[in-house]
């Protein structure tokens, strides 16, 4: 059950402006074990992006190592990480991210075609997961005619269509009102139930709570790192 | 699978831009087009001429007038080529030539109150032999009508109704030639249009009567013409008239001649030549056009990358390698080119039709330049979209999916 998923070690990320050097993640030493829900918190700014988009093999990092499933990530070739992000990690993004004149089922088949899977097994696939978000019947509608909420449940079944060992969720509710949130935070917890494992990014508290520990960044350095009950109050 | 997505996309990007991307391949469609359209015209060309050379017996020397030398030095004046020269070529050459001289000019006819302006040649009988000319209504004049400078003339098959009868009416009847009568001994049978030289449209009359009856007493012949008993024997001679004629014109030895004597097949070389470079010329236009084009297909492209760097930036994060970005957008790129080049292929046998209606002027479209336009158009996407492709591909995925 809990084995080791995300190890890293002195994970450093600086971008260079001009002369200036911008200090986005300055050592961060994190372990996620599997089915594990985990919030990293933080103020606006803290790195919690860099973070993820890092974990999610989406960048690389300026110093420090990363082992996914005990793997060192930056090792890899530049193939290998696409293999990896299309297989191993489901990314749900604040901007939803969804192709604007694709279908919602065709979104959802994207990492399947990425995979090599064939047409039919892509379809039946991509019509599961619609359903499992509760779209079924919106399958054939592109992203402009679907609400925020919908939208951002279309990413969700593409982010699980290869049954990721990961699923990361870059502040998911952040463009919907808040009972639409509440909405995305059910599926996501029914998610955890059923032993998916998620990194989720919010700064509010009332979204943490619904995850089982908080990772608290500050200026690019983990301050805080907790588990919590249901409440949000740390065990 | 992926390459039918990477189709998918490739179309959907086109069809969501239908005007632009029509604009961005005209110049591949224009290029194709002309490339098959003039190299059509030139084949054409080609063709005609060597229809026409085989129509005229390749087994015949043209002997021309050429410059008087003078010490070695080109003087500007021509030296004539008389009768006596062709005289001597008869009676010295052992009779393995068939000679016949020739003065032409056009000249105007007229038959009762009709009126016609014709070319009318002064020969020797021995000249219907050497190009095939065969009597239809009537008889040949002989070598003695042209000794005895007679008033008698050879027709052309389409002669007679220019004048407002026919052939067979016209036999043994006078024609006004220049204003003399002239008796229709005979009319030839058609040949059909040969080029340049038309038998159908012309008067034959013996050589004595054209240099002293309606030329007013011309010396100077158009040219002589010998007809070699067979092709392996042109060398030979091809010799024994440098010989004869150098000794007729005292030309010394190691001067150069001041006559030209040319065989069928020089006549289909230069001509070749000519329409060969001809056609070069604006097939290389036409492929200049092309690249010009590829160069339309470039730019679009890297428009279409920097529109959709999100969408690569979203295609990466869900898996997409560099080679399948290279590829969508390398795709992209030879699709357009294609589409250019198969609506260019269509405009371009189009047009060649239409100029060989309208222009009334041969094309034949070659099988050959078809492929190698489209092969070319294919080849100019594949050039001119791999830069494009190749920064689409190298884009970092967090980067594409910032863009804003
Ligand atoms: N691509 C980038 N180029 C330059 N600076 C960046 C870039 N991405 C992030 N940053 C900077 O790194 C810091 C952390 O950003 P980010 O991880 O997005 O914070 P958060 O998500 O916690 O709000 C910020 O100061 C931000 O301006
Ligand atoms: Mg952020």
């Amino acid at each position: 059950m809990s084995e080791l998923i995300i190890q890293t070690d002195g994970l450093k990320k600086y971008y260079i402006l001009g002369s200036e050097t911008v200090r986005a993640l300055r050592g961060v030493n994190i372990e996620i074990n599997s089915g594990e829900f985990v919030s990293i918190m933080g103020p606006s700014g803290s790195g919690k992006s860099t973070l993820m988009n890092l974990i999610g093999c989406l960048d690389t990092p300026t110093e420090g190592q990363y082992w996914l499933n005990g793997i060192q990530v930056s090792d890899l070739s530049d193939d290998d990480l696409a293999r990896i992000r299309n297989q191993e990690i489901g990314f749900v993004f604040q901007t939803f991210n969804l192709l604007p004149r694709a279908t919602a089922l065709h979104n959802v088949e994207l990492p399947l075609i990425y995979a090599g899977v064939g047409a039919k097994e892509r379809r039946q696939r991509a019509k599961e997961k619609l359903e499992l978000v509760k779209l079924g019947d919106r399958m054939d509608h592109r992203p402009p005619e679907l609400s925020g909420g919908q939208r951002q449940r279309v990413a969700v079944a593409r982010a699980l269509i290869n049954n990721p060992a990961l699923l990361l969720a870059d502040e998911p509710t952040g463009n919907l009102d808040s009972v639409t949130g509440e909405e995305m935070m059910a599926v996501l917890v029914d998610l955890n139930n059923s032993g998916q494992t998620i990194v989720l990014v919010t700064h509010e508290k009332d979204i943490a709570a619904y995850s089982k520990r908080q990772i608290h960044l500050h200026d690019g350095i983990v301050s805080k790192d907790f588990l919590h009950d249901k409440a949000g109050v740390q065990a | 699978m992926l390459i039918k997505e990477i189709l998918r996309v490739a179309l959907t990007a086109i069809r969501a831009n239908v005007l632009r991307s029509f604009l961005t391949t005209l110049g591949i469609i224009i290029g194709v087009s002309a490339v098959i359209a003039m190299v059509a015209l030139g084949e054409g060309a080609q063709r005609r001429i060597e229809e026409q050379i085989s129509k005229m017996g390749t087994n015949v020397l043209t002997i021309r007038a050429g410059q008087r030398h003078w010490g070695g030095v080109a003087t500007g004046e021509t030296e004539d080529l008389t009768v006596e020269d062709a005289e001597a070529l008869r009676d010295r050459s052992g009779g393995t030539l068939s000679i016949s001289p020739e003065l032409s000019s056009r000249v105007q006819l007229a038959y009762l109150r009709w009126n016609s302006n014709n070319q009318v040649r002064g020969v020797w009988p021995e000249y219907f032999g050497m190009y095939n000319l065969n009597i239809e209504h009537g008889e040949m004049f002989d070598q003695g009508h042209v000794q005895g400078r007679r008033r008698v003339a050879i027709l052309g098959s389409a002669v007679a109704e220019e004048l407002g009868t026919t052939g067979s009416l016209l036999v043994g009847n006078k024609i006004q030639i220049r204003g003399q009568p002239f008796e229709v001994l005979g009319v030839l049978e058609e040949k059909g249009d040969a080029g340049w030289f038309r038998p159908d449209d012309e008067v034959f009359i013996p050589t004595s009567t054209a240099q002293f009856r309606v030329f007013g007493g011309r010396r100077r012949l158009s040219s002589i013409y010998a007809q070699v008993s067979s092709t392996n024997a042109m060398d030979a001679a091809f010799a024994d008239i440098d010989r004869i004629l150098r000794r007729e014109h005292k030309v010394r030895p190691g001067d150069n001649a001041d006559f030209s004597i040319r065989n069928a097949s020089d006549l289909i070389g230069a001509f070749t030549a000519t329409t060969q470079t001809f056609t070069m010329l604006l097939a290389g236009i036409a492929a200049i056009s092309l690249i010009v084009g590829g160069i339309g297909i470039m730019n679009i492209m890297l428009v279409s990358v920097t529109e959709r760097t999100r969408e690569i930036g979203i295609r990466k994060a869900l898996g997409a390698t560099k080679k399948a970005i290279l590829f969508q957008f390398l795709i992209e790129a030879l699709v357009l080119c294609f589409m250019g080049g198969i609506l260019g292929v269509i405009v371009g046998v189009g047009g060649a039709e239409v100029l060989s209606r309208i222009a009334n002027w041969d094309t034949v479209v070659v099988p050959e330049a078809v492929l190698t336009a489209l092969g070319f158009s294919a080849g100019i996407g594949l050039f001119f979209g791999i830069w494009p492709a190749q920064r689409a591909a190298k884009l970092n995925p967090i980067d594409a999916l910032r863009y804003e």
